[in-house]
């Protein structure tokens, strides 16, 4: 597998390494976010004519899950704006890497160092998430909870604690991340071995010590690097690289796979399936029982949502394993190879909400012209766009390219059950092991098919 | 080995290449004249499914139960806008095969942007190809393409 350090590029090197460029950026975001808030609470309550939801929603959510998690993993929680306030009192500074703020510092508590707050937290959301796509006050409200409990935590915790146990956006995004071409890694593992300091960790005058509470010399996922780039700029040996490398390259990695992380890519391909049946299939009945909360029909199909992700998909990709296992007569245990192969499920997942993104998106995107000219919806025309008619973009090669997406990620989830089956050749034989997983697969992706072209 | 992994790309490219670009049949029955009325009330068209044969001529009255709701006809890209109570008739040739979207195109409601529809002309070679295409790749992860 090859890795080229993109930081051996001079301009690269310095545009990561100082702190204006990856500030602006934030800033920018932090701007648009608060002007999200503002119009969500004082702006026109037609969702699709105001600012906060056609930002956050179908501009924000467009880059994210067609560019930024594809491409760079998380490197859009290097420029996140949700967690920027409580960084900077913490540290209390700006743009220094000063190293005496605000908070207390505590650690966060051992039980829930994991992804299980950010699996419920997510599927909290899920269930609101037809009236928070389209409801302005709604997503304020929203975005500003976040904001509390970032800065909260911030104030309460050491470090970024919120992005690593709470942020629901962060938990999938890490997840993605592991598909993506571009890692942050160690050049040299003997050097970190050899340094006493571990100034990526403990932090120095030119930095803080990782945020996210990584120590790099021993990175080998992207899971959990959000891209902050500190250490990129307190290491004292240079020896941190950003490297371009072959896709997808953490699934192949037997090490840490961890039933939360199994169980996160099981409920983000399950909400991906729920969001094409309810948001953009056919049924009517389907869609106000997603928006009525409260109501009966809501409660049911909040039961019905959890169900699916949380126990039937589990529980049948269990099965599947399981058969699996029978077939090859494996002796590995079934919670070991229940988790190893959810992480072959990872392509599909992203594949999935990919899909989903290029319809919602591309069928929306003419929302955003009127919105810049008149975000709060009161009758301005700052760049005179105001009066943009809706359009339906690429209606015509929309379906074959998710068509595209859907049949890649099935491909690269196949790929991935073979090989993570050959992990542990010597014990089982590969193909009866794979094919009740790889049935699942084919099940789910033919599914999603059906409901997306079909 | 060499030859095995030729072997492998043979046996799934090219069925892979031949369901891509097998030649779509086009529909041969006589094109026939279609009226159908769909009601649109907030959030959801009745009737939400309409099939059609490739070549029928097409005339969709649309009736706004509630609020102005528009249709639109993805892959065709034409629309038309109800007043309530009001029919609307919007009339083409259904000369595309395959499944598209019908949206709302006025914005009438919360769940506007997730008023969707679904109009079918004759066969929807898009989906049989992609399950024919999705076949042969859960074929290939279970053998495998290289060794
Ligand atoms: S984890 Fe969440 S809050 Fe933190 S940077 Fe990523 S998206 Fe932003
Ligand atoms: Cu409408």
């Amino acid at each position: 597998m090859t890795r080229r350090d993109l930081t051996h590029f001079r301009l690269i090197k310095t545009v990561l390494h100082r702190r204006g460029p990856q500030f602006a950026l934030t800033a920018l975001a932090l701007g648009g976010f608060v002007l999200a808030i503002v119009s969500g609470l004082a702006g026109t309550p037609v969702g699709s004519r105001n600012f906060g939801i056609v930002a956050v929603w179908i501009a924000w959510w467009a880059v994210l899950m067609l560019v930024a998690v594809p491409l760079f993993g998380r490197g859009w929680c290097s420029i996140c704006p949700i967690p920027a306030p409580g960084d900077w009192l913490q540290r209390g500074a700006l743009l220094q890497p000063a190293t005496r703020g605000l908070g207390l510092g505590r650690r966060w508590p051992r039980a829930t160092r994991n992804m299980w707050l950010q699996n419920a937290a997510f599927a909290v959301l899920a269930l609101f998430s037809v009236v928070i796509l389209t409801q302005p006050i709604v997503t304020a409200v929203v975005l500003l909870a976040l904001l509390f409990l970032a800065v909260g935590a911030s104030l309460i915790f050491e470090r970024r604690a919120f992005c690593r146990y709470l942020c629901p956006v962060g938990g999938f995004v890490g997840l993605y991340s592991q598909l993506a071409p571009v890692e942050l890694r160690v050049k040299d593992r003997a050097v970190c071995a050899a340094d006493r300091q571990k100034s990526c960790y403990t932090g120095n005058a030119a930095g803080c010590g990782c945020p996210w509470l990584v120590y790099p010399g021993a990175l080998e996922k992207n899971t959990y690097c959000g891209l902050c780039l500190e250490c990129l700029r307190t290491c004292p040996h240079d020896n941190i690289a950003v490297n371009w490398r072959s896709v997808g390259a953490d699934l192949l990695q037997p090490r840490g796979r961890r039933l939360d992380e199994a169980f996160k890519a099981l409920i983000m391909l399950g909400s991906a399936i729920v969001y094409a049946a309810v948001m953009l299939g056919p049924w009517g009945t389907l869609k106000s029982a997603a928006y009525n909360i409260g109501s009966g029909t809501w409660l049911i199909y909040a039961l019905g949502f959890l169900a699916f992700v949380f126990v039937v998909l589990p529980g049948a990709f269990l099965f599947t394993v399981h058969a699996g296992r029978k077939l090859a007569r494996s002796a590995v245990p079934l919670r070991r190879a229940f988790v190893h192969f959810a992480y072959a499920l990872i392509p599909l997942g992203l594949a999935a909400w990919v899909a989903f993104t290029l319809s919602f998106v591309f069928a929306n995107l003419s929302y955003v012209w009127p919105v810049l000219s008149d975000p709060m919806g009161w009758g301005w025309d700052l760049v005179g766009t105001a009066g943009d008619s809706w359009t339906p973009y690429l209606t015509q090669v929309v379906p074959a390219l998710q068509t595209g997406v859907l049949l890649g990620g099935l491909l690269w989830s196949g790929v991935t059950v073979r090989r993570i089956a050959l992990e542990g050749r010597s014990q089982h034989p590969v193909f009866p092991l794979t094919l009740p997983v790889m049935a699942f697969c084919l099940v789910i992706t033919l599914g999603l098919l059906g409901l997306l072209v079909g | 080995m060499q030859t095995s992994v030729i072997g492998r790309i043979a046996l799934f490219g090219l069925p892979a290449l031949v369901v891509l670009l097998a030649p779509t049949p086009s529909g041969s029955a006589e094109p026939s004249e279609r009226i159908i009325r769909i009601e649109a009330s907030s959030f959801a068209y009745k009737p939400a499914l309409i099939a059609v044969a490739q070549g029928d001529h097409i005339t969709i009255e649309l009736v706004a139960t509630d609020v102005v709701h528009g249709l639109h006809v993805d892959g065709y890209d034409l629309s038309v806008t109800a007043d309530p109570g009001q029919t609307q008739r919007l009339t083409f040739v259904a000369d595309r095969q395959g499944t598209f979207r019908i949206r709302c195109s006025v914005p009438c409601g919360p769940l506007h942007p997730f008023m969707i529809g679904k109009l079918k002309v004759g066969t929807n070679w898009l989906l049989w190809r992609a399950v024919a295409l999705a076949l042969l790749a859960a074929m290939a992860g279970v053998v495998g393409f290289r060794q």
